[in-house]
């Protein structure tokens, strides 16, 4: 069954266009990632979807039902923010059992939901704490708790790891997995962190400036990009953009090719050029090159080397895994 | 303090012109309080002393308690400050949050609209006012002056608040709409207690005014029954004689209210000022 279904989603603020005709459909226990650069209108959407923004275009249908008229309590959705946004003035207990007694549940039933949430979170210690007296990772799985407790048809989270210190992130962001396989649930989760999209995501939506650019799963996106923007997008460092006729293909107008799948050697290659800086990381090793018909380019090399800036290499481009684009910039196939 | 960021001079000119301040700010106060503790001829050979057994006198105090309905006034001028305050901020906090948070067609006009009064002096339409409340019989009751300052602190009130409100997180508002709060839930749960310390800076800027007032309870409701304090105070301002004693008397006993109220508030009023400077 879908889970959600967006069809022609149009959003205007005045007379600015946000989002010019959003489709999408997600299946049931999909967990599909909105990625975009900033402003490119993903917090819209998914406030359009949890029914905070009205659409000024289209219908939303949550497991089947319109819900464009619907409020957000009665939609069936649960949705985790940024900032926390956890209510002051109550105990986390109270935070997370507050929309249950909104639905007039009975006692006992909260209790149960509240005990089994803060279980699976690891916040039973917490239960009677206040908001201020958290950290800041422990905020956010009260948040996430207040939203597993409500058993939502749909989970909407919207960047809820940005606020978080890297360590924090990358501990949040196995939780999260974690629980969307537990629940079983269908989450939305919107992102410009594309570390987090490729790991989390069954399903990625790529967005700019109000549009869809492609969708598909991580390894989709990452082998066959649709055009240059989701090439450039997915991926770090970024795709090489580079000059299709100066590397001799006059079929195509510009050569995607990943730093990754650049060969660099001091003695033989296809290329001669010189390395402009280094990077070094440990597990791997960014040098960034300068061609004189070419331009410049990244190349990353697996484990530790060591070329000295200034000095000339050689490199060979693995031209089985490049792509390639037209003048408009979508890919040829 | 570390000794970069202080030297002695710099603090002893910023304590100097703080001092300075409060004592011109306090000077009539002082003279008020000491001279209506002084007998009538003392009040006038020196001014600026402190009651001595042989000044001191408390006839001014007895005269305000055996003339007139002091108590009466004074209940008066209270319930006219609390109620109207009241709805000042109720109204007010309403209004903002309507401004803030709703996007509606003439929301800036009708911001601009009910700020206007800011720039207006209420008093420009007291004859106006006085029709209004002479047709609809208010004249002479306290509710004519509780309606006239709820419009006279609206004004402010709503502006300082609408901009305060913009600041509340739209996330906590839209998590109280997801979990099904009404707005009225989620206007007085969870904005009102974070916007407190404004609401407090309003409500003394509202009230000091309002307690202090002598236009529209001479004009609006002079009756003996509704005499404010102020007004009543003006009793003993003849047009040949005035009785001093009575006059610092009643104004003295009239600050101790406002006093007892602005305490109240300025614990709130202290972190409105500095919130955001500190976290
Ligand atoms: N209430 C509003 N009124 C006018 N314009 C708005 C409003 N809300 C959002 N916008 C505009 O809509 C565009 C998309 O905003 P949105 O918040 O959806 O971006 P985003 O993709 O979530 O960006 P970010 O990654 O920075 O959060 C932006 O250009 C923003 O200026
Ligand atoms: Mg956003």
């Amino acid at each position: 069954m879908t889970a959600l279904e967006l069809s022609g989603i149009k959003k205007t603020f005045g007379s600015t266009d946000v989002l010019h005709g959003i489709d999408l459909t997600v299946e049931e226990g999909e967990f599909v990632i909105f990625v975009g650069p900033s402003g490119c209108g993903k917090s819209t959407l998914l406030r359009i979807i949890a029914g905070l923004e009205d659409a000024s275009e289209g219908t939303v249908r949550i497991a089947g039902e319109t819900v464009n008229a619907t409020p957000p309590a009665k939609r069936g959705i649960a949705m985790v923010f940024q900032s926390y946004a956890l209510y002051p003035h109550l105990t986390v207990k109270g935070n997370m059992s507050l929309a249950m007694k909104q639905e007039g549940a009975a006692k006992a039933e909260i209790e149960e939901r509240v005990g089994t949430a803060s279980r699976m979170l690891g916040l039973e210690p917490l239960l009677e704490r206040r908001p201020a007296e958290l950290s800041g990772g422990q905020r956010q799985r009260v948040a996430i708790g207040r939203a597993v407790v409500r058993k939502p048809k749909l989970f909407l989270f919207d960047e809820p790891l940005s606020n978080l210190d890297a360590a924090l992130r990358v501990n949040t962001r196995l939780e999260i997995a974690r629980l969307h396989r537990e629940l079983a649930a269908t989450m939305v989760y919107v992102t410009h962190d594309q570390v987090e999209a490729m790991t989390l995501a069954d399903k990625i939506v790529v967005m700019n400036a109000g549009r869809i650019e492609q969708v598909g799963s991580p390894m989709e996106l990452y082998n066959r990009p649709a055009n240059t923007f989701v090439a450039g997008f997915i991926g770090s460092p970024q795709m090489n953009f580079l000059d299709a006729a100066a590397l001799g293909d006059t079929t195509a107008k510009t050569i995607g090719i990943r730093p990754e799948h650049i060969a660099v050697s001091a003695e033989v290659g296809d290329l001669a050029c010189e390395v402009t800086h280094i990077e070094q990381l440990g597990a791997d090793t960014n040098l960034y090159l300068r061609n004189e018909t070419v331009g410049p380019f990244t190349a990353r090399l697996f484990g530790e080397h060591y070329f000295a800036p200034d000095s000339r290499v050689h490199v060979s481009f693995d031209r089985t895994k490049q792509h390639r684009f037209d003048t408009e910039g979508q890919a040829i196939r | 303090m570390t000794a970069a960021r202080s030297s002695l001079a710099r603090s002893v000119a910023a304590h100097a012109i703080l001092i300075a301040y409060t004592l011109i700010a306090l000077f009539p106060v002082f003279v008020i309080v000491v001279n209506a503790f002084k007998a009538r001829r003392d009040i006038f050979n020196t001014p600026l002393a402190l009651p001595t057994p042989e000044s001191f006198s408390l006839v001014g105090f007895e005269t305000v308690t055996s003339q007139g309905n002091f108590l009466l006034y004074f209940q008066n001028s209270l319930i006219v400050t609390v109620v109207a305050l009241a709805c000042v901020l109720l109204f007010g906090a309403m209004a903002a949050f309507a401004l803030s948070e709703y996007r509606f067609r003439g929301n800036t006009l009708m911001g601009l609209y009910l700020a206007l009064g800011i720039m207006i002096p209420i008093r420009l339409g007291t004859v106006a006012i006085l029709q209004i409340m002479v047709a609809s019989g208010l004249v002479n009751t306290l509710t004519a002056l509780i309606l006239v300052y709820t419009a006279q602190g609206l004004p402010l009130a709503i502006f300082i608040l609408s901009e305060f409100m913009r600041s509340v997180s739209d996330d906590l508002k839209n998590a109280g709409r997801v979990d099904g709060l009404s707005e009225y839930r989620i206007f007085f749960t969870l904005v009102l207690p974070l916007v407190r310390p404004a609401l407090a800076t309003v409500a003394v800027f509202t009230m000091i005014p309002i307690w202090n007032d002598l236009w529209f309870p001479l004009i609006l409701a002079p009756a003996e029954s509704t005499k404010t304090v102020t007004l009543g105070a003006q009793m003993f301002i003849g047009q040949f004689v005035t009785n001093w004693n009575a006059v610092l008397a009643a104004l003295t006993l009239a600050i101790v209210p406002v006093l007892v109220l602005y305490l109240i508030f300025s614990r709130q009023l202290i972190r409105g000022i500095t919130s955001g400077a500190v976290k």
